[in-house]
């Protein structure tokens, strides 16, 4: 592996990485049916005779998933096409009922769009080939059960958008970025939650080597399984150096399925292109083709949302961020908007801004499910850290002081306010007390004041030190900085 | 009336105003075909079941309705058979397949769940083709049924129990589906009148599919104006079937009136139609009906239509195609017996599929199986979607020039049984005149229009434009009047 790893990191090889990104569409009800689309109810319970494929019934398509999917199209700057076709695609599996799968094939809903993203304050776009709509199968559970398979149809006919790019990816770290951003996109959509360790948001990858500059892709593989950021990096990592290792000893790549094995850290082989499904694709004659027009288009576009890289630029103009806070602040919907209600609770972004990319994203992270930050889990509200950061600016509390008070507010999630007061952390701003202090310090210590007066300036913060021990932390810094230097120095 | 006897050879327009006077209850009229099946069903054998509890619960239900004033339908106490291709709530249906010998639908098809409201009768469940593959009706599972003008002959298919029970007087209409002819071709060989309304006319919700892009719904009856009653309950648009069209539904039966005119019609003569192979006695039928409508006013034209030589072809790669995706549901999961044994996935597929299809559907979802395989889909179904196309365009052409178009129905009167099995492809042929309808998505009719020599039924068939059914029916209502049809054979009143 060594070698292959120093000619890989050496530049001898180009990787190219393609997506197709499957995302579940936060609908109320199914893609063809008025069942429940939600998940984590008892299996089997949001079915009808139409999910369930009894003889004799027929998709209803729901207009509201297509009104999602026409979103994530602008979004994406995707060319939509007027007429779009339902295909079939037929393959046999007990959790496929039908026997087939509503699919669009030769005419997708858009095509040709693009999405940026940064990697390490760099920007990357990747052009998407396509996307189209489709309809989930549902769950085989294979260990329910000692000698049964069992089959949950809850998630047979949920909306899916598949997204597909074009081989513009060049890393693992650039697929995950990708897939974080498209992550973000669609939960700013309000069209899916995103959540991979649910399976709303599943990816495949197709990866394949080639020398640098040569202008034909090699042989690909397609590694399935990629059920979180992390995963999609590792799985790609592993397959670079083990393509790269079969080209350097001279092998052939061969074009399969492999799937990602997260707790080996390998991929192995599922089925090689030989094996491959002939789904025998053909239009869906029981659905008229899907026209969607200039009309519908624009009026879905007037009720977009503000997208991530809108909303990054207003931060910049309105709060006078940096583009880096600012980038990191609206990466995600959930954050952005976090930040956004505490500034309209105190008026200093640049303050609160610096709180939540320190303070608060480490406390979410480590409260979240790798890869997940989660918000909503955060012991205190948007205003509590606003309240911090106000005692901070009208000088009841130092700044120091502010972050033992935000420690306690994780733990407990009280008011700032009320454990300030509790903990008797309010500044002290009374200059006799304050005076009183350094009489005592200055008193004490009539060696090192000798000192300081015969020259020894760099004493002067140990003078500062004591004052703010006696103080226990709690005397205004500025305050004793200037009565000691009139004590010391007059 | 007389005795009940004869009850059962009314015709559902008779029926019905009888009914709505009052001077027959539809129990008395529902007890006579519940009779009639008992006495004739042992010789023709066209029900699968025989819902006699059910019809006279909603016999009695009718004459409740028809008591009131105001509260009924004109079909309301008029009793109907269903091909065992409609879902039926709480009454087995079958298809004529043993994959589905135990399948209890939860839910009425649209079709069933309108003539329910309209009060109709139902007798039973009717035989067909196992899934609607055939022309005979021998491809059935579960029985044979006769046709019951001569018990030696087959009834037609796919719709042949459908077509059977109206001609042997077992219930006074009946529905089927057509995809290639299965309504038109038994409704010929049986001597009674069906249609296929428009593709999308009626809804498909609730219909088991074969081929979903040709599959439609019709009615049989022993006269048009009742095919026309029938059809008009079951027409319109299905918010539970997307490819139904939301046209309005005219009264047909109503339009078409009392005295059906033909002056201002142009009836186009297809060349194409009238070529080798075609039975002598069945063109001297069909040229002579179209001398009567000639003789009523209307405008005798001579169309063409170009491609029909490709129709069969195209047909069967199409519908096959569909079939061979519709029916992979059947898969032993939840349909088709399984023995339980099975090592795995593939073995309990194939075993299912084994031994719950016949011959007929499994050739059909191999030979449909195939032309979707990569490599092949362009040469076989991309081609045949293009001569679809020629073939719809064809009849546009026509149809500038014309408002009805008359052709035999089937090429021959009703064959004896047994005679093609061993020939798919001659069984194939027998749907050449009835297949480019289904292709080009027309409302197409049979008719009865006199016997051959052997004393068989021989059928007219008219095809109108895109939802004009009623053009149809009214020429067909205005030869029917024209003559006297005998509508009963001498095999069942011996």
């Amino acid at each position: 592996m060594s070698a292959a790893r120093s000619f890989y990191q050496e530049g001898g090889f180009e990787t190219v990485i393609g997506l197709e990104v499957h995302c579940q569409l936060a609908t109320a009800s199914k893609l063809f049916c008025g069942c429940s689309a939600t998940f984590g109810a008892d299996p089997n319970e949001h079915t009808c005779p139409v999910c369930l494929a009894m003889p004799g019934v027929l998709p209803v398509l729901n207009r509201r998933a297509v009104e999602y999917a026409i979103r994530a199209a602008l979004a994406t700057d995707c060319k939509i096409n007027t007429t779009s076709r339902w295909a079939r695609k037929n393959y046999f599996y007990p959790d496929l009922p039908k026997a087939y799968q509503i699919t669009q094939y030769e005419q997708p809903y858009c095509e040709h769009g693009r999405v940026t993203f940064d990697v390490d304050g760099a920007e990357h776009t990747v052009r998407l080939t396509r996307i189209h709509m489709e309809e989930d199968a549902g769950k085989s559970v294979h260990d329910a059960h000692p000698s049964w398979s069992l089959v949950d149809l809850n998630r047979a006919g949920v909306p899916l958008l598949e997204i597909v790019s074009e081989p513009d990816l060049r890393s693992g770290a650039e697929a995950a970025a990708y897939m974080r951003k498209m992550r973000s996109l669609v939960r700013y959509l309000g069209i899916s939650d995103g959540n991979m360790n649910e399976g709303s948001m599943r990816c495949d990858a197709n990866v394949s080597l080639r020398k640098r500059g040569d202008s034909v892709l090699g042989t690909r593989a397609e590694l399935k399984n990629l059920n979180s950021f992390r995963a999609v990096e590792r799985a790609i990592a592993y397959e670079i150096e083990r393509q790269a290792e079969i080209l350097l000893g001279g092998g052939a790549v061969v074009q399969e399925t492999r799937l990602w094995d997260a707790d080996r850290g390998v991929t192995r082989s599922m089925r090689s292109k030989e094996e491959a499904h002939d789904y025998r694709y053909f239009p869906e004659p029981d659905l008229l083709p899907l026209v969607i027009d200039d009309a519908w288009i624009e009026r879905v576009r007037s009720e977009l949302p503000e997208l991530p890289d809108a909303r990054r630029a207003r931060f910049v103009a309105a709060y006078g961020l940096s583009d880096y806070d600012s980038g990191v602040l609206t990466a995600s919907k959930e954050l952005a908007d976090w930040f956004e209600a505490a500034v309209a609770a105190h008026d200093n972004p640049k303050a609160l801004a610096n709180w939540i990319t320190s303070d608060v994203l480490r406390v979410a992270n480590e409260s979240s499910a790798e890869g997940e930050t989660d918000f909503s889990k955060l012991p205190f509200a948007p205003g509590h850290l606003a309240a911090l950061v106000r005692l901070i600016d009208d000088g009841t509390i130092s700044g120091k002081i502010a972050k033992t008070v935000f420690s306690k507010m994780v733990e407990s999630g009280e008011e700032p306010q009320a454990i300030v007061a509790r903990e008797g952390l309010v500044q002290v701003t009374d200059e006799s007390a304050i005076a009183a202090v350094v009489d005592r310090v200055v008193a004490a210590n009539a060696d090192k004041v000798a000192e300081y007066r015969s020259g020894k300036d760099k004493l002067f913060g140990f003078f500062v030190g004591q004052v703010m021990k006696e103080s226990h932390g709690k005397a205004n810094p500025a305050l004793v900085n200037r009565m000691l230097k009139e004590r010391l120095d007059g | 009336m007389s005795g009940s006897g004869n009850l059962g050879e009314l015709s559902i327009e008779e029926a019905s105003r009888l009914l709505a006077a009052r001077q027959l209850s539809s129990r008395e009229l529902t007890e006579a075909c519940l009779q009639r099946i008992e006495e004739t069903e042992p010789k023709v054998g066209s029900f699968l079941e025989v819902t006699a509890d059910l019809a006279r619960q909603q016999a009695d239900e009718a004459d409740r309705r028809l008591a009131t004033p105001g509260d009924a339908a004109p079909l309301t106490g008029i009793p109907i058979a269903l091909k065992d291709i409609f879902l039926t709530k709480g009454v087995r249906t079958t298809c004529a397949s043993r994959i589905l010998e135990n399948f209890t639908p939860a839910f009425d098809a649209t079709v069933v769940a309108r003539l329910r409201r309209a009060g109709a009768v139902l007798l039973g469940k009717v035989n067909m083709d196992e899934f609607a593959m055939g022309s005979s009706c021998e491809n059935s599972s579960m029985k044979l049924t006769r046709n019951p003008w001569k018990l030696d002959r087959v009834p037609g298919g796919s719709s042949g129990g459908s077509a059977a029970c109206v001609a042997a007087h077992q219930a006074l209409g009946s529905f089927g589906t057509d995809t290639g002819g299965s309504i038109r071709l038994p409704a010929a060989f049986c001597g009674v009148a069906g249609i296929k309304p428009t593709y999308g006319r009626v809804s498909r919700y609730g219909v088991i599919a074969f081929a979903s892009s040709l599959d439609q719904v019709g009615p049989m009856a022993t006269t048009t104006r009742g095919a026309a009653m029938l059809l008009a309950a079951v027409a319109g648009k299905d918010p539970l079937d997307s490819t139904s069209i939301d046209a309005p539904v005219p009264d047909y039966a109503g339009l078409v009136g009392p005295r059906p005119e033909v002056k201002d019609l142009r009836v186009g003569i297809p060349r194409e139609y009238f070529v080798e192979g075609l039975d002598a006695d069945v063109e001297t039928a069909v040229r002579a009906a179209i001398g009567k409508l000639q003789d009523l006013g209307a405008t005798i034209v001579e169309v063409t239509l170009p491609h029909t030589q490709y129709a069969v072809a195209a047909y069967y790669i199409v519908a096959t195609a569909e079939a061979s995706s519709n029916l992979g549901r059947y898969d032993g999961v939840r349909y088709g017996r399984r023995r339980g044994e099975e090592q795995g996935l593939r073995e309990m597929y194939g075993e299912t599929r084994d031994q719950g299809f016949g011959a007929e559907v499994k050739r059909r979802i191999m030979l449909g199986t195939y032309v979707l395989s990569a490599g092949y889909y362009e040469a076989y179904y991309s081609k045949a979607m293009r001569v679809r196309t020629l073939i719809r365009r064809d009849f546009e052409q026509a149809f500038a020039g014309c408002d009805v178009i008359a052709t035999p129905t089937a090429p021959v009167t009703a064959f004896e049984i047994g005679s093609r099995t061993d020939d798919p492809l001659k069984m194939y042929l027998s749907d050449i005149l009835t297949i480019s309808v289904n292709l080009a998505g027309l409302p197409g009719m049979s008719i009865p229009c006199g016997l051959d020599s052997a004393g068989l039924p021989i059928g007219l068939q008219l095809i109108g434009k895109p939802l004009d059914e009623l053009t149809v029916l009214r020429a067909a209502a205005a030869y029917e009047d024209s003559g006297h049809w005998q509508r009963t054979s001498a095999e069942l009143r011996a």
